[in-house]
């Protein structure tokens, strides 16, 4: 039986600095530390050996930075039960685990609202005329790639290697929905070209079909099994073959769709002849092809677009939320994903630019084309590859994704909120409920413990191997009761919620 | 968060005022045209510093 889809997405957002020759690693230190104001929650995660401090230059980064943090550790859980820090010279945000689709889009574009604050912030302390500059996209057109993942609760009772080659011909064929679009080819071997349009960014990247990689080799499946909970129930599915997107719409099918997969590899419902032969050439063939008539060989010898592959596993997916009961998603969450697929899967069919405010990859090739046409610029002009990078700006003046604009899913004042709170069904309700309550006596949070510092006695640590305990609803009345963290940690051990305090 | 329904946001159109999405869908596609031309407008004042020279810098560090 499919489990709960708990999900979440990390993203490393891409930065660029004008004016001053400032290592990136600084610069993504510098990010994140501006961040600090009442947000700023406190964890010690993996500590870093690097010094992100020192800047090619000779100019010493940390006279901008907050004199009250160690740049060391930038790494933190904020009150929203995120986790915020510097990851391969780039700043990531990774959300909260959420309990709904819908959630993970909340808390996503929560991220991008951390994410702008801090680039304000920043840019506030460094002196006039250096600026840092942040996109959420995954691509340089440089051939060097940067990640936008996707977790997803899964049974470890489905063996691997199954789950992996069924999820392989979504996640070939998805990106007709939420690729963003990407000007020019790249390959992970170092050869660029400006010409030409894609749907994805991120597939030019991808040169295994599974494997554990994530920034070499890249595998269309990666196979890190680090569930961050009780690892005799559950997997984490670790996806890194998606791109970043601005549409909060694509994000929400792209989560969607790919959760109702999983649920029905869980359950034995995925259609067992829907299976991509060649995965790694298929999804390069898929992407360069706008007009979505590229063929792709199926194990059992048919050729079928993406379209149709999506087609059939659209059609599954309907049956299967009609037949189950328990399907990993709520019901009514669920029956709008499979509605709004379908719905989208036609309109690609028929009327695809009319998707323009809803999917990326559409809505990027209307203004570069657009611009093209307007200023009769050549294929690989240097301007329409600004175009494509200028698309994934977290400055809202700049941002062009902006200028459309696409359609929003999500309420301003819930992405406030989103910011602050975490979500109230998960285990991120506990984690940053206490991150806000009690940061100074947290000495360590994790995504599956936390241990505190009483003040009176040894470090106590609570397990969370549960992604769906330490909800609002059974932790929520002790939080708010317990004056102390003592108070805390024995009116817990009187629930039934974490087990291991130790 | 509380609100499970899936429902695009209403958002603002140009005269000001807000059309829930799902209406103004129709509406935007009709506007799209002229709409087109006051976005290139708009990419031009973004692309204003030198494109060619921003391209050219955003170099990024490989990551995951």
């Amino acid at each position: 039986m499919a489990v709960a889809k708990v999900c979440g997405i990390e993203t490393e957002y891409g930065i660029h600095v004008a004016g001053a020759d400032i290592d990136p690693v600084a610069a993504s230190s510098l990010i994140v530390s501006a961040y600090k104001d009442s947000n700023w929650g406190t964890a010690n995660f993996d500590l870093s050996s690097e010094n992100p401090t020192s800047d090619a230059r000779g100019v010493n980064l940390d006279d901008y930075l907050d004199s009250t943090i160690d740049s060391k550790m930038l790494n933190t859980v904020l009150t929203n039960g995120a986790r915020y820090y510097v990851d391969h010279a780039h700043p990531e945000y990774s959300s909260p685990e959420c309990r709904s689709v819908r959630d993970a889009v909340v808390y996503d574009v929560a991220g991008e609202h951390i994410l702008r604050k801090s680039m304000k912030n920043a840019n506030a302390r460094l002196p006039e005329g250096v600026e840092i500059s942040l996109f959420k996209n995954n691509s340089d057109g440089k051939c060097n790639s940067y990640g936008c993942h996707e977790n997803y609760l899964v049974s470890r009772e489905i063996p691997f290697s199954q789950l992996a080659t069924m999820i392989t011909s979504h996640f070939v064929s998805r990106q007709i929905f939420c690729g963003s679009g990407k000007v020019g080819r790249e390959s992970p071997s170092g050869l660029a070209v400006p010409h030409g349009y894609q749907i994805s960014q991120r597939s030019d990247f991808f040169e295994e079909v599974i494997g554990l990689e994530t920034t070499l080799k890249r595998p269309i499946v990666n196979t890190r099994d680090e569930p961050h909970c009780d690892s005799t129930k559950y997997r984490r599915l670790h996806v890194i073959v998606g791109d970043a997107n601005m549409s909060q719409y694509s994000t929400f099918l792209k989560m969607g769709t790919t959760a109702l997969v999983l649920s029905m590899i869980e359950d034995g419902y995925f259609p067992g002849n829907i299976l991509i032969a060649h995965p790694v050439h298929a999804i390069k063939q898929i992407s360069i092809d706008p007009l979505l008539n590229n063929t792709v060989l199926l194990s059992d010898g048919r050729r079928f677009t993406a379209l149709d592959v999506q087609e059939a596993l659209c059609e599954r997916a309907i049956n299967y939320v009609s037949s189950h009961d328990d399907i990993g998603l709520r019901h009514d969450e669920a029956q709008i994903i499979v509605e709004e697929w379908f719905t989208l899967l036609d309109t690609l069919r028929k009327n695809p630019e009319s998707l323009h405010l809803k999917v990326d990859w559409i809505a990027k090739k209307k203004l570069v084309d657009g611009y093209q046409s307007r200023h009769h610029l050549a294929s690989g002009d240097q301007k329409l590859k600004a175009i494509d990078l200028m698309y994934h700006a977290l400055d809202e003046q700049k941002c062009l994704a902006k200028k459309l604009p696409l359609i929003e899913i999500v309420k301003h004042d819930e992405v406030l909120s989103a910011s602050r709170i975490p979500p109230l069904d998960t285990r991120a309700y506990f984690r940053g409920s206490v991150v806000d309550k009690w940061p100074d006596q947290i000495v360590n949070a994790n995504w599956d413990s936390i241990i505190f510092d009483p003040g009176n006695g040894p470090l106590q640590k609570v397990e969370m191997n549960e992604p769906l305990r330490g909800t609002r609803e059974s932790v929520g009345l002790i939080i708010e009761q317990s004056n102390t963290v003592s108070d805390l940690l024995a009116r817990l051990g009187t629930t039934s919620d974490f087990t291991d305090i130790v | 968060m509380s609100e499970r329904v899936f429902k695009p946001v209403a958002k603002k159109q140009d005269q000001g005022q807000s059309v829930p999405a799902e209406e103004a869908t129709g509406l935007i596609n009709q506007e799209i045209a002229e709409d087109i031309e006051s976005i290139l407008d708009q990419i031009d004042e973004v692309l204003e510093v030198n494109a060619d020279e921003f391209v050219k810098s955003y170099v990024q560090k490989g990551g995951q």
